[in-house]
């Protein structure tokens, strides 16, 4: 049974991304699909000479797949492709089971210059009201059209198309689900090649392996990366000077200085969600403690001082605590210590180890990799109750990294005897790998929204 | 065991390794016993120059300079106790040559904390030979945890091959 839903999907996904095939990352999904919801994304018609490279509806069609909350449909089994919500024909697709709608056309309008408009119609809506005639308030007969959940139009170049694509599917999602899109963001990972000289490169590419940027290439480790609040650049570790130092890069102009360069362990850097400050795991004092750095003036807080290792900070979203590991009860747990005040609390008990908390966005939950019966995997914990939930069956999940909107991580994990990242959605039910071309993939950070 | 190599190498070194003997009195091994007798070793000696020495006697100690640990540790097995006596004779000699202790982890965990459980294990190597006698300035530990394994596979073989501390000239 499960295995004929992992072959389904696999199809299915292999079908709607066959355009990717140049990425390095490409997505397959292992779980889930069933319980997504059926959606059609009609094959835009397209106007004009010069077709552009990018397909605007095989585009949005993934990222809802990716999403995992929709299941968009081959083109079989729709009734008809209309082009507008005119030619839709709500009866026909009311015997479908299919949920919502996306249906538009790409006009060519000028040199690389198209007019893109769509309209995303809901099913149940449309078949209680297309067609019947609704009284307005100025006692005038009208054709109802509160079935057409939004409608968009837009012109632009050739070379833009999957970025455009990528909003809409943001549109979309919000429209459908009440909860932000976040297929407008990138993930930083560390790509390494093991037979190549520069083996370590530090990669920022689309949340859908699209596009992928080499920021740095090194002969020696790469480690962390983490974004800044505002999306604009990364801090992360290198040893290309054979010890740990922290920098900070700009994604877009790649220009990149040093923050720390401290004797011991230079590690674990993450922005405040203001920007203003970095905390950090530092050993300079023989210890592996968690600091606080100001960017700006580079004065440091200890916030910990325990000779047990402590490390990995995370920040609460208020910016007022920060979650870390700490092996000071005997095996690595999760602790919160206020930054103000310095009091710590130990924040996780179940299971041999936890390690590597994040902070959901909403701040609800913590999310970490959890140890049990020797078994690494990603968990999730309520942090009103206290109830952990492990996501995750793959072996030796590590980083975990969440989407903006709290609905996706990114983990890195082993698949066959290579790393790989996959995904996982955070009430756990849909699942899917990511296998790179070529290369061991770690150390995944998903970007705020962008 | 290439213990015996790095004693061989050793005995190259004794003339300069007074102090390295008085540490040794503990020792039952029976190659030690022999690296106590001077007499034999000056011969080899003489005929050798200093810089060839040390080739020899880093070349010896670099047969034998990984430490392993257990699971979540950092605490120095006692089978290792002779190697990195071996280690602390030749740092006390040769004031003038440093070592940098590198501490690696297996992949389990997560890659940020295994930075911090390598850096105990270097550490702990580190003060381990600091209380044979080898001054801190000689001394130098970068942790790598889990980012360098000697052994890319993931079987128990594999991470007991990792998990280690490295001393390296």
């Amino acid at each position: 049974m499960i295995f004929k839903l992992i072959g389904k999907a696999a199809i299915v996904a292999m079908a709607i991304v066959s355009l990717k095939s140049h990425a390095s990352l490409e997505i397959v999904i292992t779980e889930g699909v069933d319980t997504a919801r059926p959606v059609a994304i009609v094959p835009f018609t397209f106007v004009g000479q010069n077709q552009p490279t990018q397909n605007i509806s095989q585009i949005v069609a993934a990222d809802l797949m990716r999403s995992g909350k929709f299941n968009p449909v081959n083109v079989m089994r729709m009734p008809q492709q209309p082009q507008n919500s005119s030619q839709f024909n709500a009866a026909a697709w009311s015997k479908t089971g299919i949920e919502a709608v996306v249906m538009g056309t790409v006009k060519e309008v000028g040199l690389d210059r198209y007019t893109i408009s769509y309209e995303l119609v809901d099913v149940i809506k449309a078949n209680g009201g297309v067609g019947q005639p609704m009284m307005t308030s100025s006692g005038r007969l009208v054709a109802g059209n509160n079935h057409i959940l939004h409608s968009s139009e837009i012109t632009i170049a050739g070379k833009l198309f999957r970025q455009y694509a990528h909003r809409m599917s943001d549109v979309i999602y919000e429209k459908l689900t009440g909860e932000r899109g976040a297929f407008s963001t990138k993930i930083a990972y560390v790509l390494v090649r093991d037979k190549q000289e520069y083996r370590y490169q530090l990669v920022v590419a689309d949340y859908d392996g699209e596009n992928e940027q080499v920021l740095l290439r090194a002969k020696e480790p790469l480690m962390s990366p983490t974004w800044s609040p505002d999306g604009t650049k990364l801090a992360y570790v290198t040893f290309e000077r054979k010890q740990s130092q922290i920098y900070i890069q700009d994604v877009y102009t790649a220009r990149r200085s040093i923050l720390t360069s401290f004797k011991g362990i230079n590690s674990a850097p993450v922005w405040s969600p203001d920007g203003r400050k970095m905390a950090m795991t530092l050993s300079k004092d023989g210890n592996t403690e968690i600091y606080m750095m100001d960017i700006a003036s580079k004065n440091l807080t200890k916030l910990t001082n325990h000779r047990a290792i402590d490390t990995e900070p995370n920040w609460s979203p208020d910016g007022q605590s920060i979650i870390f590991t700490s092996e000071r009860g005997g095996n690595p747990q999760l602790y919160s210590v206020d930054i103000n005040t310095k009091a710590t609390t130990r924040v996780t008990f179940d299971g041999e180890m936890n390690l590597a908390g994040k902070f959901t966005p909403n701040g609800q939950a913590i999310v970490m990799v959890n140890r049990t019966n020797g078994q690494y995997n990603i968990a999730r914990m309520d942090r009103t109750t206290r109830q952990m939930q492990v996501l995750t069956r793959t072996y030796l999940d590590e980083s975990p990294s969440i989407a903006p909107n709290g609905s996706m991580i990114i983990y890195s994990t082993l698949h066959g005897s290579s790393q790989v990242l996959a995904l996982v959605s955070m009430d756990g039910r849909f699942k899917a790998r990511l296998p790179a071309a070529n290369g061991r993939v770690k150390s995944p950070a998903w970007s705020p929204f962008l | 065991m290439n213990l015996n190599k790095v004693l061989k190498g050793l005995l190259v070194a004794v003339p300069v390794l007074t102090l390295a003997a008085c540490s040794s009195n503990n020792e039952t091994d029976a190659g030690d016993a022999n690296a106590n007798t001077n007499a034999p070793v000056q011969a080899v000696d003489q005929g050798m120059s200093d810089a060839e020495q040390l080739r020899q006697q880093l070349e010896a100690l670099r047969q034998q300079n990984t430490i392993y640990f257990d699971f979540d540790k950092s605490a120095i097995r006692p089978e290792f106790a002779s190697v990195l006596d071996a280690h602390a004779a030749f740092l006390r000699a040769r004031t003038t040559v440093s070592v940098t202790v590198e501490g690696h982890t297996d992949a389990r965990g997560t890659p940020e904390y295994n930075i911090a459980l390598g850096e105990r294990r270097a550490q702990s190597v580190q003060s381990y030979l600091e209380n044979l006698g080898v001054a801190a300035g000689q001394m130098s530990v970068v942790s790598y945890g889990e980012e360098k394994p000697v052994d890319a596979g993931n079987t128990e073989d594999a991470f007991a091959k990792n998990r280690r501390a490295v001393l390296v000239y």
